[in-house]
């Protein structure tokens, strides 16, 4: 029996893993694709079966995690932003030379025009270095169907495999027919050949020959996917090579009947015979894939010598931010000028009278009243540096705080604030949140405590994982207890409530703590008041 | 039946309620959809759309092209100008005419209604005073959609229970007063139409 829901990308991808008898999920939230563990977390199926669904330190930890489920025979996943799987990158890599023993799926979930992110990379570039297969859905029912279909796969080639998501299928809805049984959990069993997951050299040798000559298999894997199309079409001057949901775009384009030849690729490494077979049969290609031209640059190569090869590299294609219908629609247009049957585009010009409307902080969040207390504590410096970190407390970059001076990535704002006061900055603050700081800000912290660095840290807690819509934090309750068992100086690791009344108190706070030569942390604490909402609508009820 | 809506507000505004209630609809009647929405940074009382399309046959694209939209629906009638460029030339704006300022340089008020009243396919009206008569303050995503339905090629009976489906689990009083708030905004949209 099949039944149908409307689902996220994201929630039909896990509940598709749950359907496969996935046996344990795990993440560190990351827009777009925090909602494909939430969705674990509160699935009837999942919750009964005890699949295992808490939230991770980082995404580090919840790969070797998943990695660890893999070793015992169970089918796992784990699942993160893009630059998440920087984070991951170590354990990622290496999951290529163990291989997989029980299912192992790897998600990134890319933001293609930063949604809610500080770069555009694209995680097929990371299949490809590690030399792993790579799934790439077009729709909901494509990220449904792929989990059980990117089990299999795993387990049939012994790899784990990547499944890229961008935040156009992450974060939308559709009708997904779905299993009403799933399927049994895989049992307890070890890997038939155990050496592989022991990476000395002498064995890793052995292994990398063995990765090489997978290749093979991985590629006809690619051939034989029911998710990579070829579809016939009359005008041959053009091929088009579409992958994931910029053939979505192509196909809403002509209504569902491109004139032109289409390769559709949702399975890699790339499928070579098909791809020969369009590029025979065609006078040029157009290359459309969302985000980085990772397609068009392997078929273009660096000679360039062949058919004329249109893309994101020769200029016909929008090379930043996300594809859409109105991108695909001009790229063809620039191409095939006289191509027929194209939707009309814009009749309706801008509104003069519109204005940007950016985001901002919640009226009534405590880090509004940390940044108030810690710009009135720096205004009688000179020139004090604030590194900053990710989270809803970027937003105190903008007006009326205008408060911090960077923000690269998860745990940046401790060890740069720590590099700037080597260099003899002063005064030298960070700020971070309680999630951040347990996800990559403790090990920076051990450094500045282990040279006494004379800077100041502000981990300002709301108790939550705020950004990504409040998720369990991994330090809630433990922040002082952190710092200390760090090595901090008791006498300077102090607390305080970030309340309206306290501005003043917690000025004279960073004050005294920046005049302090050597390192101190300020914990600010006040729950985010969207969680305390939720908290106090779920007490209700 | 095929109808394309660009959902326009400011984060926190309660624009996605308004996609829930129409996919359990749709869901029901055996229709397609599809509705992207934004989550993340882009919440935090920044501009917010979803794009959400009903159709009877299969839908390919999860956003809508320029050009190529049935309805804007909007909480805010700046945001409803927004998305002008995605509007079909014989469709149609359904706005709440109650500013949502969080800006400094909010645009003067009788700019955006001239702009507004320069389209020839427009109902506007105060949605959240329409809210706080027949139901609660909170209700203006509901006088919205009742206002929006007249667009929608589907049973208002089925919206309606949709709405019920969606609000169940808060109690009827809950349902009553949305389902009220709902038909009201339906009674007023048929009246400027
Ligand atoms: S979601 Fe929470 S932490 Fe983020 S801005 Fe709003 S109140 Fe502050």
């Amino acid at each position: 029996m099949k039944t149908k829901r409307l689902l996220l990308g994201d929630e039909a991808f896990a509940l598709g893993a749950i359907n496969a008898g996935l046996s344990g999920a795990y993440a560190y939230p990351g827009t777009p694709s925090t909602e494909i563990l939430e969705f674990v977390q509160k699935d009837p199926v999942a919750r009964e079966r005890g699949i295992h669904s808490h939230w991770s330190s980082n995404e580090k930890t919840a790969m070797e995690e998943a990695l660890g489920m893999s070793f015992c025979g169970k089918r796992s996943m784990t699942s993160m932003k893009h630059v998440g799987l920087n984070v991951a990158a170590d354990p990622f890599v290496n999951s290529a030379m163990t291989g997989a023993n029980g299912g192992l799926l790897v998600v990134a979930a890319d933001d293609p025009s930063m949604h809610s992110s500080q770069n555009e990379q694209d995680s097929r570039f990371y299949a490809d270095f590690a030399m792993i297969p790579l799934l790439e859905p077009s729709s909901q029912q494509e990220a449904y169907d792929m989990a059980a279909y990117g089990f299999e796969l795993s387990e049939r080639l012994a790899i784990p495999v990547v499944v890229r998501f961008v935040t156009r299928l992450s974060h939308s809805r559709a009708v997904v027919e779905c299993h009403d049984e799933p399927a049994p959990e895989n049992s307890l069993h070890y890997p038939a050949n155990p050496l592989q997951w022991v990476l000395m050299p002498a064995m890793s040798k052995r292994r990398n020959r063995q990765l090489i000559a997978d290749q093979e298999s991985f590629e006809r894997a690619s051939e034989e996917s029911p998710f990579n199309k070829y579809i016939e079409g009359a005008d041959h001057r053009v091929g088009i090579v579409a992958s994931g949901v910029a053939f979505n775009y192509l196909m809403e384009c002509f209504d569902g009947n491109p004139p032109f030849p289409v390769l559709k690729i949702s399975q890699y490494p790339l499928p070579k015979k098909s791809l020969r077979r369009l590029y025979d049969s065609c006078d040029s290609l157009l290359v459309l894939e969302e985000g980085q031209p990772v397609i068009e640059r392997q078929l273009r190569g660096v000679f360039d010598a062949g058919k004329k090869i249109y893309g994101k590299l020769s200029g016909d294609v929008v090379r930043d931010g996300e594809l859409s219908p109105d991108a695909v629609r001009a790229s063809i247009l620039k191409v095939r000028p006289d191509v027929k049957g194209l939707s009309e585009g814009a009749i309706h010009g801008d509104s003069d009278v519109v204005v940007s409307r950016p985001p901002a902080l919640c009226p009534g969040c405590g880090h509004r009243d940390v940044y108030a207390a810690l710009n009135a504590a720096l205004a009688e410096y000179e020139s004090p540096k604030v590194f900053g970190d990710i989270g809803c407390y970027t937003l105190g970059f903008l007006k009326p705080f205008s408060a911090i001076d960077t923000c690269v990535d998860m745990g940046a704002s401790i060890t740069m604030a720590k590099g700037a006061s080597d260099a003899g900055q002063f005064p030298a603050v960070a700020i971070i949140g309680d999630s951040t700081f347990t996800h990559s800000g403790m090990t920076g912290l051990l450094d500045a405590i282990n040279e006494d660095t004379s800077m100041l840290v502000i981990i300002s807690d709301n108790l939550t994982t705020g950004m990504t819509g409040g998720q369990d934090s991994q330090g809630t309750g433990k922040l002082e207890e952190i710092c200390l068992g760090l090595g901090a100086n008791p006498a300077h690791v102090r607390t305080i409530d970030s309340l309206p009344k306290n501005v003043e108190e917690m000025k004279q706070l960073f004050k005294e703590e920046i005049e302090h030569k050597g390192l101190s942390v300020v914990i600010s604490r006040r729950e985010c008041i969207q969680t305390a909402r939720r908290h106090a609508g779920a007490k209700k009820a | 039946m095929k109808t394309d809506i660009v959902l326009a507000g400011v984060g926190g505004q309660g624009i996605l309620t308004i996609a829930t209630i129409l996919g359990a609809a749709a869901l029901k009647e055996n229709l397609f959809l599809k509705q992207a929405e934004v989550h993340g940074m882009s919440q935090r009382g920044g501009d917010v759309q979803s794009n959400l399309r009903i159709s009877s046959s299969p839908i390919h694209s999860d956003l809508i092209p320029l050009g190529g939209a049935d309805l804007i629906v909007s909480l805010e009638p700046m945001e409803a100008l927004r998305y002008l460029p995605y509007l079909k030339e014989s469709g149609w704006i359904v706005t709440n005419t109650q500013p949502f300022v969080n800006i400094d340089n909010y645009p003067e008020m009788e700019k955006v209604e001239a702009e507004l009243a320069r389209h020839p396919h427009v109902v506007a009206f105060n949605m959240d005073e329409v809210a706080k008569e027949v139901a609660t303050a909170r209700s203006s995503n509901l006088v919205l959609l009742g206002a929006a339905s007249p667009f929608i090629e589907m049973d208002p009976e089925k919206i309606t229970e949709a709405i019920a489906a969606v609000f169940g689990s808060k109690g009827e009083k809950i349902v009553e007063s949305n389902i009220a708030a709902f038909r009201e905004g339906r009674v007023r949209a048929t009246e400027k139409m």
